[in-house]
């Protein structure tokens, strides 16, 4: 396989703007669920989201092209200029060099929802002339290409959670046909009305009132789980060419990837876990890695008991014939669920867990289920991560799973 | 060219396309030069620009589809599951189990999209905001299927259930290139090892008020309404914007040794597919094609293929004055002399254009050109544009053996997409 290296990373997250923003809310074990503000959703049965309060658009986006987009895309555009920053990246002369390719899940959901209720309020003279391309899944990443002058090969995938981890395994796949840099993740703005009423009839989200109840994968009283909005975008690039350029640090290596579909029904999980462990086996076997090599899990912790029950066989399917339980966390608990953007972020979690040395904890996991052979991570702690894996399923079946490895000291240099 | 040796070979087509029904019903429409395009009957377009679009008379439950699969996907999954019914029963293959059974872990699905559910989010809209009443819209009035609408990838999820697919899936969209990468995706699979057959295809359902409003308001489909069925005029100097369609096209995708060891019958091969991005403006195209003819000419070599190899352009062909000015300008930069010589048609002049769907049902078409040696014809096509001065096929389909074909594509955001097919005898290199 195709190694790439994550050079720099950004974060719009409902725990912060900055990726040092944002890991310190995750060590200090402050999670970012709250009341939602904007709008009151006391009839859609949901009182909590992760919101991203410390975000002023204006900081991050011209003012021209704001009106043109929706909050989603200025989040894209903010944590894809945060992470350009962090990697020291400066579009290089050959226009073809950059790709973007993101994942998206629901589009530009304020905009579109404020130019349908003028459409039917008012008549097809009152829709902008900004709706046709601030709503489509495709808008930020054209948005970021013309804006950043990246013309490489660029696409948008969706597959709901799974696909902040799925743009990279597709960005394998861009660099291994020549293209050296590649900008993935997402972000995602759905605590809106429409898009909040859309996502409840789920069935999974939760009804509780309080943070400390709400959102608790693998623990016993999980109800299921908040959403929130943001994510991250990263840059990953040929090693190579990283070294070329004089990159002097490398957040770390993406070893291997895997992804199979449940194939089983159109909302339900399958009721064993095959696929998604079969997923987690083929990651660790494009690495060229055992089980045994794992030091972390960043799960998926849908937090609704029975989707955390079969992540929990899966592991075990995978993991069970270790000698020492492999520590698992969620940290997702500290955001709510960002759809496509939360599966991108948890790559972020999962380096920065690599850089200090300290496994964040799963936030609310007060009295964990039983899973024998597995660390159920309750508080951050300190521990050396040389390596992760980072887990993702998304609604109707997707499950998705990544490998990172910390850079070696050559490596970095 | 894959890194591997893996080669891509299309082994099943199914489509669903305006004026007719299926692939055959289809090809005979599309190659008769007959036009699909009539007054919307939707809704009524009486208050927009453009009241013209190429629907499709579509009823899933008579194609197939159960009651419960027609109440909970929009039309998009709808008229995609039916195209993919076709593709697998016209591949032969056996999936879902059997002696004979391709393993479900080794086959994919990827589906392009451009606006996902835009027609079942607006209907529902419609009923919980009490038509743009209340911005905090009344949950008693929703269906239960919403988040299914809310994110596209449920499409996926279908095919992959209705196949047993286990393998990869995933939903593309990359506005109207999201077919033509749909399959270059898949084909990607397929060359790097990680599936043996994918079902790739795209599908969308975009002739809703809400669309056909944001495409009023920047001028980009046609103000023809006074001859519907003329109203799609591609490379002609009268064109004044795209006609709105819908549709899905399915594709069985297939490594070219797992075919031949079962003795499938191979349309073409998938030779070559690249994308790049014009990063110019969201909606607007230079006159020069650049990016687009670099899109093509790294198809070509990952085909390892010459331009005068090329015997037929499929092309993105919109109608607008932009995009076909540019698309011409593109297929010069690109091919070069063999620009003055190859027939360059295209099949929205009749069946219009069905944002990411079109590019999986170009892609069908220019399939069945390659296989049968007929190139289908760009309709409505009387005045030249001394812009656009390549052959474009007019009003006549065209007997013609066509051992190379590619198939372009152009899209909001500046994505720029092209996909080379070759006729399976066509000598390699």
């Amino acid at each position: 396989m195709t190694g790439l290296v994550v050079t720099g990373i950004g974060v719009v997250a409902p725990t912060g703007v900055g990726v040092e923003a944002h890991w310190s809310s995750l060590v200090r074990g402050e999670p970012a669920i709250r009341p939602i503000v904007g709008f009151d959703p006391a009839q859609y049965g949901v009182s909590l989201a992760g919101q991203v309060t410390g975000f002023v658009p204006a900081d991050h986006v011209d003012p021209r092209l704001m009106v043109q987009t929706d909050r989603w895309t200025w989040m894209s555009l903010a944590a894809a200029t945060l992470a350009a920053q962090d990697a020291g990246y400066t579009a290089p002369e050959d226009a073809y060099a950059t790709s973007v390719f993101l994942a998206a899940g629901s589009g530009g959901n304020e905009f579109s929802q404020h130019e349908i209720q003028g459409l039917w309020a008012k008549g097809p003279k009152s829709v902008g002339a900004y709706q046709s391309i601030a709503w489509f899944y495709a808008a930020s990443t054209g948005q970021i290409s013309i804006r950043d002058g990246y013309k490489g090969p660029s696409g948008v995938v969706v597959s709901e959670g799974a696909g902040g981890l799925d743009s990279i395994g597709w960005a394998r796949r861009v660099v291994r046909r020549g293209t050296p840099a590649v900008l993935v993740g997402g972000t995602e703005a759905g605590v809106t009305p429409y898009a909040l009423l859309c996502q409840a009839t789920s069935g999974r989200l939760s009804t509780a009132t309080a943070p400390e109840d709400a959102y608790k994968p693998f623990d016993r009283r999980a109800s299921g789980h908040v959403v929130g909005e943001g994510g991250a975008i990263l840059l990953v690039e040929d090693p190579g060419a990283a070294r070329a350029r004089g990159v002097d640090r490398v957040w770390g290596e993406v070893v291997g990837h895997g992804a199979t579909h449940d194939a089983h029904h159109h909302a339900d999980p399958a009721p064993d876990a095959r696929q998604y462990a079969r997923a987690i086996q083929l990651s660790l076997t494009d690495a060229g890695i055992t089980p045994d090599e794992v030091d972390l899990v960043l799960a998926d912790g849908a937090g609704v008991p029975e989707l955390d029950a079969l992540e929990l066989e899966a592991l075990q399917r995978v993991f069970g014939g270790r000698a020492d339980p492999v520590p698992v966390t969620a940290p997702s608990s500290f955001t709510g669920r960002l759809m496509a953007g939360g599966s991108a972020l948890d790559v972020a979690t999962a380096l920065l867990a690599m850089r200090d040395g300290i496994v964040p904890g799963t936030a609310h996991l007060d009295d964990p289920v039983d899973a024998p052979g597995l660390d159920l991570v309750q508080h951050s702690r300190a521990q050396q991560v040389e390596t992760a894996v980072v887990l993702a399923r998304g609604f109707g079946g997707f499950n998705s799973s990544l490998v990172l490895r910390r850079p070696t000291e050559e490596r970095t240099s | 060219m894959s890194t591997t040796g893996r080669r891509v070979v299309i082994t099943g087509i199914g489509v669903v396309a305006p004026g007719s029904m299926g692939r055959e019903g289809f090809w005979e429409m599309i190659t008769a030069g007959r036009t699909a395009t009539r007054r919307i009957t939707f809704f009524d377009p009486g208050r927009f620009r453009s009241q013209v679009a190429a629907e499709v008379d579509f009823d899933g439950r008579k194609l197939g589809l159960t009651a419960h699969e027609v109440f909970r996907n929009d039309r998009f999954v709808q008229m995609a599951m039916v195209a993919a019914d076709e593709a697998v029963a016209d591949s032969g293959l056996a999936l879902g189990g059997g002696v004979e059974a391709t393993d479900p872990d080794r086959v994919g699905v990827v589906l392009g999209s451009a606006v996902g559910a835009t027609m079942r989010l607006e209907d529902e809209y419609v009923a919980v905001s009490d038509a743009g009443t209340h911005w905090l819209v009344d949950p008693q009035y929703a269906s239960r299927f919403l988040h299914h609408a809310l994110v596209p990838s449920c499409g996926a999820t279908e095919l992959a259930v209705r196949f047993g697919a286990s393998g990869p899936a995933t939903v593309v969209s990359t506005g109207c290139t999201s077919g033509i990468d749909a399959v270059g995706y898949g084909s990607q699979l397929i060359e790097d090892g990680d599936a043996d057959v994918v079902i790739a295809g795209a599908s969308d359902a975009p002739i809703s008020p809400i669309s056909m409003a944001c495409f009023d308001t920047i001028r980009a489909t046609t103000g023809n309404n006074d001859d519907p069925e003329h109203a799609a005029k591609p490379f002609d100097a009268r064109r004044d914007g795209f006609v709105m369609g819908e549709g899905s096209a399915v594709l069985v995708l297939e490594e070219l040794e797992h075919a031949r060891l079962r003795g499938a019958e191979v349309y073409c091969e998938v030779s070559g597919y690249a994308n790049r991005c014009n990063a110019h403006h969201m909606t607007g195209l230079r006159p020069d094609g650049v990016e687009m003819a670099e899109a093509i000419r790294l198809a070509l070599d990952q085909g390892r293929i010459d331009a005068d190899e090329v015997g037929y352009v499929n092309a993105h062909g919109s109608g607008t004055k932009q995009n076909d000015r540019h698309e011409t300008a593109a297929v010069k930069l690109s091919l070069g002399p063999t620009a003055q010589q190859v027939s360059m048609s295209s099949i929205k002049s009749m069946i219009g254009h069905s944002l990411g769907a079109i590019g999986s049902i170009e892609i069908a078409a220019t399939a069945l050109a390659v296989q049968r040696g007929v190139v289908p014809p760009t309709a409505n096509y009387e005045v030249p544009d001394p812009e656009c001065d390549l052959d474009y096929v007019p009003n006549t389909a065209r007997e013609q053996k066509v051992d190379v074909a590619l198939s372009v594509g152009s899209g909001f955001g500046g994505f720029q997409s092209a996909i080379v097919l070759a006729h399976p005898t066509r000598r390699t290199p």
